[in-house]
């Protein structure tokens, strides 16, 4: 039996209308191919689909929602384009964001009495660090004794939850919360304003644009991103070249461990003013933030668009949960597919592909 | 004091059978060169449409058979991505968990609640079954136990004692080299990631037909990645695969068994993870030191023109 090979010729240059094709028709595919499965599951997909972009798109709360989530996408996601970039395949996103959520937390709980203009700034470096010195473990660990950084940052994942966990029904579980599992509400000072008759927490969305432009500037115009982009596309290239890799490599880990402990800060003193269990605090961000990363090509900017993409079919997912009956879970079917139909769609603008039988 | 210890090994064989199928599977995958780390979707996978078949069909054997055939489905996804169009397979498998996660969610939603209704009987083994302590600790478990025990000395043999294992070991170190000697190297890496995924398959059913028995929503909670880990932690050998496995087992019993004496259970559900990449450390340094390691072609793809 003669088994038909498929051929790859490097292209010599990929246009830009290429990408965006490619990008559009694999996000096409995908969603033919989402559609095959939830019909495979007896879920009418076209229901589905409506449902998830009205609840998303179609209304003025929606849109409100849609933003909302989208902070956190953002600030994750503009984290993980930058350690992506450079070859360092943060998975931990999602642990990293609830170490900024416990260290805000214990602030705005320990220290009630500061000012507001001293508390909030406090929060937010704190979860920076939180979430960067949880990163640093995969980063030294990899950097140092080469131990495998998708593996590690994962498994920190699990761990942090279960601080979550551990916190909110041990030591900091609130007086007021009638026996639930949650800590006492965050002073006014640590609480982010929104804006009017929705849950944008406005401010955290602002440090997200600026950070988002930082890192597009960081990485495409100096020295230091030109190094991250050379080790990101050939680690034995940048050491010949002279550049210390190991500095590089926990940099990056470190810069989007930060960036989703920001995101931490944010659900908790603008979403929640407590912290929460770790699934009350986090639907995914974390890993859904990889999906806004990559469907970004890791352009920072572009993760500004994909995280306010991947924000409305949150909420239009939370939608379909209730008006169709579906598990939480539904959402990582998205994920799932969306990435890997993207990924393949990615080859197409890298290389010539040929059938032969 | 003994029976404590006694009681804890009793109960790590079984809780660490789901990672040992994981394991052998991932080792056959990870020896022709690649990464598969949709083991995790893999068993949820498995895990649910196994509970589903066995439940809906009355017979378990065709719940395990439904659910090594769903992992090797979703296996040949990730084969045909990574092998075929040489997308990442970090990305591809990470993929492929999350797509598990989500379908599996979906479809067990009904089965949520049920408990199975009818089950894998122990074996009696005569003789060995009703030896003191040993009989108890060792020769009463169901036949998923024993197959799987039974995989490590046939796939340790085949990997290192027949061509087969010869070919798959060289498509893992030296894809080109193998390739001039006329060896196949996409069917060979189809096929051990497909080997894999059913395995992965098999260790997820063992957890919703034997171990739990019930469908529960995530219930692998992270066994498909400490499987990712075991099989650094074995240097890719299915004899030490047996050993990390039932360690991790016997650390996932401790975790409960521990709970009496006033400790959290929220940081006693820590341990595995913490212990996971302790485990991944001082393997890396281990590794370095006796300069062994990964397969060399471990995560890259193959392509003949650009030899």
């Amino acid at each position: 039996m003669k088994i038909p090979r498929i051929r790859f010729e490097r292209r010599l240059s990929s246009p830009q209308w290429l990408q965006v094709a490619a990008l559009a028709v694999s996000l096409l595919l995908a969603m033919l191919a989402i559609a095959v499965i939830f019909y495979a599951l007896g879920v009418n997909p076209l229901v589905a689909f409506q449902r998830i972009f009205r609840g998303g798109f179609g209304s003025a709360y929606g849109l409100k929602e849609t933003v909302t989530k989208s902070i956190p996408l953002m600030l994750a996601g503009v984290g993980l384009a930058l350690a992506f970039k450079g070859r360092m395949y943060n998975i931990g996103a999602e642990g990293q964001l609830f170490m900024g959520a416990i260290v805000a937390s214990g602030l705005a709980l320990k220290f009630p009495e500061w000012p507001t203009y001293i508390l909030l700034p406090a929060m937010f470096l704190g979860g920076f660090l939180g979430g960067a010195l949880w990163a640093a473990i995969p980063a030294i660990l990899k950097a140092r004794f080469r131990v495998d950084e998708v593996l590690t940052s994962l498994m920190l994942v699990y761990v942090a939850s279960d601080a979550v966990k551990y916190l909110v029904y041990g030591p900091w579980r609130g007086t007021d919360t009638r026996g639930f599992p949650i800590t006492n509400e965050f002073p006014l000072a640590a609480q982010l304003p929104r804006l009017a008759d929705s849950r944008i927490h406005y401010l955290t969305l602002i440090l997200a644009l600026l950070l988002a432009v930082q890192i597009y500037l960081l990485v495409a115009r100096t020295k230091l991103g030109y190094e991250i982009r050379v080790t990101g596309e050939n680690p034995d290239a940048a050491r010949y070249a002279g550049m210390n890799y190991q500095k590089i490599a926990l940099l990056v880990m470190l810069i989007s461990g930060g960036l989703a402990g920001l995101a931490g800060v944010g659900e908790v003193a603008g979403i929640h003013f407590r912290l929460r269990p770790p699934e009350g605090i986090s639907p995914g961000y974390g890993f859904t933030a990889i999906i806004v990363a990559w469907l970004a090509r890791l352009n920072p900017l572009a993760a500004i668009l994909t995280s306010f993409l991947l924000g409305g079919l949150l909420v239009g997912g939370d939608a379909i949960q209730i008006a169709l009956n579906l598990p939480a879970a539904t959402v990582h079917v998205f994920n799932g597919v969306i990435l890997l139909f993207v990924i393949a769609g990615e080859l197409f603008t890298r290389y010539w592909i040929r059938l032969e039988v | 004091m003994l029976e404590f210890i006694l009681s804890v090994l009793r109960a790590a064989i079984p809780a660490g059978t789901p990672l040992l199928y994981g394991t052998l599977g991932e080792v056959y995958a990870e020896r022709s060169g690649v990464l598969n780390l949709g083991v995790e979707g893999m068993m949820i996978m498995g895990a649910v449409s196994g509970f589903a078949v066995a439940q809906t069909t009355g017979n378990v054997w065709l719940g395990i058979l439904a659910a090594a055939f769903i992992g090797g489905l979703l296996a040949l996804i990730h084969a045909f991505a990574s092998v075929s169009l040489r997308v990442n397979q970090v990305v591809s498998g990470l993929a492929l968990t999350m797509l598990g996660l989500g379908v599996s969610g979906m479809l067990g939603k009904k089965f949520i609640g049920q408990p199975l209704a009818t089950r894998l009987q122990p074996v009696n083994i005569p003789g060995l079954s009703d030896l003191p302590v040993l009989g108890e600790l060792l020769f009463r478990f169901d036949i998923l136990v024993y197959l799987s025990v039974l995989l490590v000395p046939v796939l340790w043999f085949v990997l290192y004692k027949t061509r087969l294992g010869v070919t798959l070991r060289s498509v893992g170190e030296n894809p080109s080299a193998a390739d001039s000697l006329g060896v196949n190297v996409t069917m060979v890496r189809y096929l051990a990631v497909i080997f894999g995924g059913m395995l992965a398959g098999v260790g997820g059913a063992y957890l919703s037909i034997s171990y739990a028995p019930a469908w529960i929503e995530g219930m692998t909670a992270g066994a498909g990645w400490i499987v990712i880990a075991l099989t650094i932690f074995a240097i890719w050998d299915p004899r030490r695969a047996l050993l990390g496995a039932y360690l991790f087992g016997g650390v996932r019993v401790l975790q409960f068994r521990l709970q009496p004496l006033g400790i959290s259970p929220n940081l006693l559900s820590m341990l595995p993870f913490l212990l996971t990449i302790l485990v991944l450390w001082l393997s890396s340094s281990q590794a370095a030191k006796r300069r062994i390691g990964a397969p060399a072609a471990l995560m890259t793809a193959y392509a003949r023109e650009e030899r």
